[in-house]
Parts: structure tokens; sequence; C-alpha cells
């Protein structure tokens, strides 16, 4: 066990060392550079002025070379500065991750709190109402545009009804739990209603998968109530595979977030993606995007380690 | 019944066509879609009938409700929205079919090379569509949008053209796009591999990539088919956020996801502007995700309703 | 002596198990079969036929042993150099709905090692499969048609069209009947006879149905646990069978066994696990004549002593 877990981080640094090759590359290969960007704000700097600071930051050298003095430093603790907010990339980046940590966490409760009884219920009566009811609505939610869908909430809550704040995480000069709360309603409820779809499909379709076993039918024969058999017998077996899934699923999670967050205003770690990478903040884009590769990573060990637990048959070993 | 005389001449693809004829869902999807389908390839007509042209910029009449000349209203910039819908709609659907296609078939080459060859490929290979898998994409997608063409070496007149942005998403979604359908394609090969007929291949002295084309690919075609329809789906979705996030289908260029970007910033006093694009992305995703579904039904029932999903 | 058509010598295959164990499929089998003669390759399921028949027609790569067609060893040519060398020997597989490719049409399928081996043009082809298709009973409009569109008599039929129109020497049949319906399994029964009395065809004929073998086989060898136990004439073997194992498997059959069979041969207990055999002669677990030497030494495959040398047994006491 301790073994399996020791083998998988490593594999997961692995990736993470790949990935930030890749990102670090790909970033070099956007346009325009942190002097460049000096340059147009001050016109007045001069050829050698530019050739000085390049030589001071240290963008005269190959790339790879500018990589490994990158990782060099990022090992010895030193993640750089965000250009943007003029303060160190960690300080920037943990209040971030804080804020979507609410945002996911809730909405990911709120999602499963809906699709286990949904999937479950409309699991029990396969072609029924509830079911044919549960089926459109799923495929309504895989296929929204998750913008969109952003666009219709602050629309109906916020500019007609005026319910909820449209965007950001909270009043200017208020900041109480009250009004962070509100602020939360509209993106949670964006971002839920694009998960749970997904969540419900798998949890039925796998339902309906035990429910057709053999064991469930013995159950069945020996007379034990309908709701023990889904709630007892089916649904422990059905879940293993949907937290496989939603392990996986986080990275899409992580995409609906990035959306959902921009179309809020709400200051998370996907809006920080997209505002670092949009406004060449290259150092926290870097350090933004290798902690989202983290946290996927970090979620498949988890689901893998929990199904180890729900199931006695997979050994980790 | 397999020898049976009433399925002479009738093959799998007949069956499978009367059963998707009888789920009502995949039916009224596909006949919205065709219908759809029309209405963009026809989107010149269109343009003949009501007398103007797509990008006609008409700063006098900006932001029209809708009338006779422009059945949908005008833009921030005066321009017709139904045309811009329609136009915007060859590319959303373009994008859609050649990003599936070409995903369809880098996943098909990695999955049949994996499962037929084994080992050492195999192992490489799954690990690495593991890796895809498992990897937040959107963020990285946003970087790879962001790439700037000319630092790849590209050619200014590539790197400038119009339609590089076309291109350059069809490319970056079938990057990232071709790992359900290289699994799915993996594991069928595996199972036709041992399969007597390709043995009798074998046997005969057939070549590996005889045996991959001839033998293997045609008894995996339907999964791909139901694979790649339902991917369709999940792609128009992505270039629809791209754009939106100003990274895709570049203006004046009209896109449903572009549209939806600019029409939000006139939300507050137009709405319709950003409601018509998202609504047309709904339903175009919708429908192509319930024909998979209904494919994927009428080739196996047990199967339905299990992979359907953003890609 | 002059080379024999085909001969194997010392051929053994393993399978890697599930679960990290080896499976011994097939230990040091040695046969020959000369041109126009039929060897019949008999025991029960899961004795180890199948790899026998597919390691010797190279499907499989041996671990170990020579494959010697017409005097050329097989076994050490590349997968290109093989290529040419596999037109002489032909398969025939045991299931005729899983050896014949649903998505292709009869024409295809029969015309197919042609297009493999550069054999003629497409409209030469097409005559050659046809002219095979109807050499087997079936008709010209059949080639558009797809496999499912066939009974299973049929079916083994286009496959054995397949496996004869490169013109082999040598047609190796994996159970080419026993997913066939009885009747049907006379007729295909008769037609392989005729072929190989028409073409001269030498045949490795796996079965289980003692009673086909008696039919269609000139010399008879008896598997047990992936090894080759008793070679022998037809004749003789159901005659006089040495080895405890065959006399066992022919007891069993009382109209064939009659005559000869002793009470109490039938075998007892369990096949052997493959994944462990036993130590010493794989038989002396089940075996009623077994002693200490059995467990301890396994016999090697020898002529019977005082019996011509065609007759071959792995026996420490054989009869």
């Amino acid at each position: 066990m301790t073994r399996y877990v020791a083998i998988r981080l490593f594999q997961a640094l692995l990736v993470l060392l790949v990935m930030s090759v890749v990102i670090y590359g790909l970033i070099g290969l956007m346009p325009g550079d942190p002097i460049d960007l000096m340059l147009s704000a001050d016109p007045k700097l001069t050829p050698a002025d530019v050739a000085h600071l390049k030589s001071l930051y240290g963008l005269d050298l190959p790339l790879y070379e500018r990589y490994l003095n990158w990782l060099g430093a990022a090992l010895s603790g030193d993640l750089g500065y965000s250009r943007a907010f003029a303060k160190p990339v960690l300080d920037v980046l943990l209040p971030r991750l804080g804020n979507s940590a609410w945002l996911l966490g809730s909405s990911f409760l709120l999602s499963l709190a809906l699709a286990l009884p949904v999937g479950v219920g409309a699991a029990a009566r396969p072609q029924g109402r509830l079911d044919a009811a549960v089926n459109l609505f799923c495929f309504a939610g895989i296929s929204v545009p998750p913008f969109w869908l952003a666009l219709l909430l602050i629309g109906l809550f916020s500019v007609e009804l005026g319910w909820f704040p449209a965007g950001g995480m909270e009043t200017v000069g208020d900041g109480s739990l009250g009004d962070r709360v509100l602020h939360l309603v509209l993106p949670v409820l964006a971002l839920t209603l694009l998960s749970v779809a997904g969540f419900t499909r798998y949890l039925r379709a796998e339902m309906l998968e035990v429910l057709s076993q053999d064991y469930v039918r013995t159950a069945r024969a020996k007379g034990v109530s309908e709701r023990n058999v889904l709630l007892k017998h089916a649904l422990r077996n059905a879940l293993i595979p949907v937290v496989t899934v939603i392990g996986l699923d986080f990275g899409a999670l992580f995409s609906g977030a990035l959306i959902t967050e921009t179309m809020f205003a709400y200051p998370g770690m996907g809006k920080l993606i997209y505002d670092s990478i949009m406004g060449n903040d290259f150092n926290l884009a870097m350090v933004a995007l290798l902690f989202a590769t983290f946290m996927t990573l970090a979620a498949n060990l988890l689901a893998d380690l929990a199904v180890g637990w729900l199931d006695p048959r997979i050994s980790l070993a | 019944m397999r020898a049976g005389n009433e399925d002479r001449g009738r093959g799998p693809w007949h069956l499978m066509a009367e059963r998707l004829v009888a789920d009502r869902l995949a039916f009224v999807s596909l006949a919205l879609l065709l219908a759809l389908v029309l209405l963009v390839l026809a989107a010149p007509l269109v343009a003949v009938l009501i007398g103007h042209r797509v990008n006609d910029v008409d700063l006098l009449s900006r932001l029209a409700p809708p009338s006779l000349g422009h059945p949908f209203g005008t833009d921030e910039l005066g321009r017709d929205e139904l045309l811009r819908l329609l136009y915007g709609g060859r590319v959303s659907l373009l994008v859609g079919l050649t990003a599936a296609l070409a995903s369809a078939v880098l996943g098909t080459a990695i999955g049949l090379l994996a499962g037929y060859r084994g080992g050492l490929i195999d192992a490489f290979l799954m690990r690495m569509t593991d890796g895809v898998i498992a990897l937040p994409l959107l963020p990285l997608l946003i970087v790879l949008a962001a790439v700037d063409p000319a630092k790849l070496g590209l050619p200014a007149a590539i790197a400038q053209s119009a339609s590089l942005g076309l291109y350059r998403i069809i490319a970056i979604i079938a990057l990232v796009g071709w790992t359900r359908t290289a699994r799915l394609v993996r594991n069928v090969t595996l199972s036709l591999r041992e399969r007597e007929f390709v043995l009798a291949a074998r046997a005969e002295g057939a070549g590996a990539l005889r045996i991959m084309t001839v033998h293997i690919l045609p008894n995996a075609v339907s999964p791909i088919i139901v694979a790649t329809t339902l991917s369709i789906g999940g792609i128009i979705l992505f270039e629809s956020v791209l754009s939106f996030l100003g990274l895709g289908i570049q203006p004046p260029q009209a896109s449903w996801g572009n549209m939806l970007s600019g029409g939000l910033e006139l939300f507050t006093t137009s709405p319709a502007l950003a409601f018509y694009p998202g609504a047309l992305i709904f339903l175009a995703v919708i429908a192509f995700n319930l024909i998979g579904d209904g494919l994927q039904s009428a080739l196996d029932p047990r199967a339905s309703r299990r992979d359907a999903g953003r890609s | 002596m002059s080379e024999p058509l085909f001969a194997v010598a010392g051929l053994s295959k393993h399978f890697p198990a599930r679960g990290g164990g080896r499976i011994t499929a097939l230990v040091d089998a040695s046969f020959a079969i000369a041109a126009g003669e039929t060897l019949a390759l008999v025991g029960e399921s899961g004795c180890g036929k199948t790899t026998l028949a597919r390691t010797a027609s190279l499907l499989y790569r041996p671990d170990r042993g020579s494959v010697r067609l017409a005097g050329i060893e097989l076994t050490a040519l590349s997968r290109r150099a093989l290529k040419p060398h596999r037109r002489a020997i032909q398969l025939v597989f045991q299931d005729p709905f899983g050896s014949l490719n649903p998505r292709l049409r009869v024409g295809s399928i029969v015309a197919e090692p042609l297009v493999i081996h550069g054999v003629g043009r497409a409209r030469e082809r097409r005559a050659r499969a046809a002219h095979q298709l109807a050499s087997l009973g079936l008709e010209a409009g059949d080639l558009e048609r797809y496999p499912h569109e066939f009974s299973g008599g049929q079916r083994q039929r286009i496959a054995i069209a397949r496996a004869l129109v490169l013109e082999p020497k040598l047609l190796v049949a994996d159970e080419p009947l026993s997913a066939l319906d009885v009747s049907v399994q006379a007729q295909l029964l008769e037609l392989l006879g005729d072929l190989r009395a028409r073409l001269g065809l030498a045949m490795l004929f796996i079965s289980h149905d003692l009673a086909a073998v008696d039919r269609i086989a000139d010399r008879i060898a008896v598997m047990y646990l992936g090894r080759i136990v008793e070679l022998a004439p037809r004749a003789e073997l159901f005659a006089r069978p040495s080895h405890p194992y065959t006399q066992a498997l022919l007891a069993a059959v009382p109209r064939l066994g009659a005559g000869k069979r002793k009470p109490g041969t039938a075998p007892k207990g369990e096949v052997a696990d493959p994944l462990a055999p036993p130590s010493g002669c794989p038989f002396h677990p089940r075996c009623p004549k077994a002693q200490a030497v059995c467990r301890e030494r396994e016999p090697p495959l020898e002529a019977k002593p005082g019996a011509a040398p065609t007759r071959r047994v792995a026996c420490h006491f054989p009869d």
C-alpha cells in the first residue's frame, strides 16, 4: 500500500516535470516577453536599455537554459514574482486556491447530493417517466455551453430578479459571511448544473449494470425489500466505478471552474490562470498551471485509493 | 438466426438504421441537425433573399430590432444577425466535424497500433493516453491556443492568414481529442486480434498492416462511428469556449463562440445577441449527443447512455 | 532415408499465465508426415492439440524445436522469409463462425491468400476463387454474399476453399467438424477424404472424435498434457493400444474399443493442471499401472520394444 502510493507519487512527479517542460516551452512561444511589454509601455527605452534588461532577466539565454534556471530556482523554493501583482507567486496563488476550494467543494457536494437520489431513482425504474426526464436533463447538462449557462443565470437571477450579485466574491466594504455566501450562489449553481449531469449518468448506468447481476436477483428472490436491494446491495457496488470516473473528471471540473470563475469574476485559480496567460504574467501562469496539473493528478490518486477502500477485491499492493 | 433466410441481404447496418429510426429522440435530433446543416449551407441564398451580405457594416442601423430586412435584427456594427449566425454555424459545425474526424483518425491509428502490437508499444501509448486524459485540458489548451504561430517558425504568410485560426483550432482539438477513441479501438483490437479470422489471415501470410486495415478496422468501425458522433458535441463546445475566450476563431470571421463573446458586452442592453448563438450551440451539441446515444443503443442496447459526455 | 514432406522435432511452447505463472502447453513434440499422408492428433480438450497445430504451422513461434518443410528449416526464418513457405501449409479452424471475417464477401475471403502472395491479377484471382468454391459445392452467386448468410457446413467449405486456393502441400485442420451438426460432419469428412485422394494432400487432422479419426487417418498421435504419448498406424493403435492413456481413451468409445477393452481402465481423476504438471510421467496420477519410477522419470517417446519402428510410445510399462 505504501509502496503503491510511493510509486504513484513518483509517477505524478514525473508527469509534473514533463508538463513543466511543455508549459515552459509553450509559454516561450507565446507572443511578447516582459521586456517587449515594458518597451511598449515606455517607448523611451533605448535598444541598449532593452539589451541590458534582457540580460538582467536572463531573457537573452536560449529557452532550455532559461528553463533550467527556472527549475533550479523553483526547486530551491523560489517560484518567482508575479509581474501583474508585484508579489511573490505563492502569495497570489494561495488565497485564490482557497477561493476555488470553496467554489469547487460546495459545487461538488451539491452535485453528489443531487446525483445520488436522482441517479438511483432513475435506475429503479428504467424507461419510466422519471428516467426519461432525468435522461433528457442530463443530455442538456452535458450539452449546454458553460458560459452561456452562466449568462442565462446572471440574466435571470441577477439582472431580472436581482436576487443574487452577478459577480465577484464579496461586496466591497462588506465581506461578511452572508455576503460571501450570496456571491457564491450563482457560480456554484452554474458549476453544479454542469457536473451533476455527468455524475447522474454514470451512477444510473452503473446502477443498471449492478442491478442486472445475479447476486441482486438472488437478493430479490430471497425477499429483500426493493429499497434494501437498491441502497444496500446495488448502490455500494455501483459507487465504485463512479468514484473512479469522478476522480478522472476532476480535470473537466477544473475546466468548468475556469469558465465559471471567468464569467462571474470570481477570484479563483481558474480565472487566475486565464488572466495570467492573457496578461503575459509568465511566472504566475507557469506555477498556476502546474498547481492545476498537480491537483488533477492528486484527485486521480485519491479516487484510486477510495476505490481500493470501497472494493475489497482490488488490491493496491 | 445467423444463417437464416430472413437475414439474407440485410447487413448489420440495416438493423442499426431500423433501431435508430425507432428511437424518437435520436430521430428528432437527426432531423433538427439536417435542417440546421441545410440552413447553414443555404446561407448565401438567404443573403440574396434578404438583400444583405454577411459582413456589411451599417452603422446607421446598429442593434436594430427584428424586421423584414433583418429577421433577427442587427448587431453592434449593424451587421445582419441571421446571416452571421448562419455563417458562424458553418464555421462551428465545420470545426466540430473535421476536428472529430481528425481525432478519430489519430485515435484509431494509435489504438490499432497499441492493441495489435501489444507489449512495450502498447504500454507506452496507453500510459500516454492516461496522462492526456488526466490533465486539466482547458488551461493547457488556452496556453496552446495562445502560442504565437510566428514563433513556431511558420512563414508569415501562413502565420497571419485569416484561416489559420480555423486550422489551428482543429489541430489543437485533434491533439488532445484522440484519447477516448484510442482506448476504445485498442480494447476492440485486443479482442479481435485473437479471433480466428485474424489467425487465418496470419496463417495466409498477411502482414501487420493488412491485418490491421482489412481484418481488424472494418470490424471496429461501428464503435468508432459511435464514439466519433458522441465526440462532435463536445468538440463544438470546446471550439465555442476557445473562441469565446478569444483564442479560437478570430473576428470578423463569425463563429457561434466569438459571437457569444461579442454579445456578452452588450448583454444588459441587447440580451438577444448573446442568446441566439448560445442557443444554437446548445441545440447542435445536444442533437449530436442524442444521435450518438441513439447509435450506441442501436448497436448495443446494453451499453447505451454510458460514455457520452464532454471530450 | 529421404526427407519426409513435413517434420517437427522437439517442439515446445509455453504461455505466460495470468498471475505470473507459465502454462506448459507443448513439450518436446516430434512427428513427421509424408506427402499424401494423414496424421490424426487426438486427445482430451486442453491437452495442447491446438497449440501443436498452431506451433507446427508457425502461427505461434515455438520456444524450442524444429519445423522442417521438404527439408527446409522454417523456425530459423524471419517473418518475411517465412511468407513464401506459408503457401505450402494452410489451416482450417474449428469455428466456421469465427474464422471468416464478417465484413468481407466470400469472394474476397477466398481470394485473399492469392492477394497476399501476389498471385495473378484481380480477374484471375476471382476466377480461381470461384473455381475453388465450385469444386466444394458452392455456387457462383455465393461470391457476392457475406459469411453470415451461410450455414455452418457451408462456411466450413468456404474456409476449406480459402485454405486450398494456394494449392498447399499440407492442410492443418484443427477440429474442423466439432462445431457442425452430425449429418454435416459426415459430408465434410467425406469431402476431406476426397480432396486428399484427388490432390495428394497431406493432412494434420485434429479431433477428439475417434470415429472420425478412424475414417480418415493413416496414423494417429495421442496427446496428453502437451506431450505426444503414443504414435502408431491407425489400425494398430485401435487394435493394440500400448499406452494406458490410449487404452482409457479407446475404452470410452465402446464401438471402437470392442474386443481389446479391459474393464476398469477409464481414466480416473482430473486432467492435471498444466500450470503445475506432475513430476515424472504426466499421466501417473491417473494411471492404473503407475509405479515408483513413473513419479520420478518421464518416459521418452520411443519405439516399442519388439514392435515395428512405426510404433512409438512414451510409457515405462507399455502393453
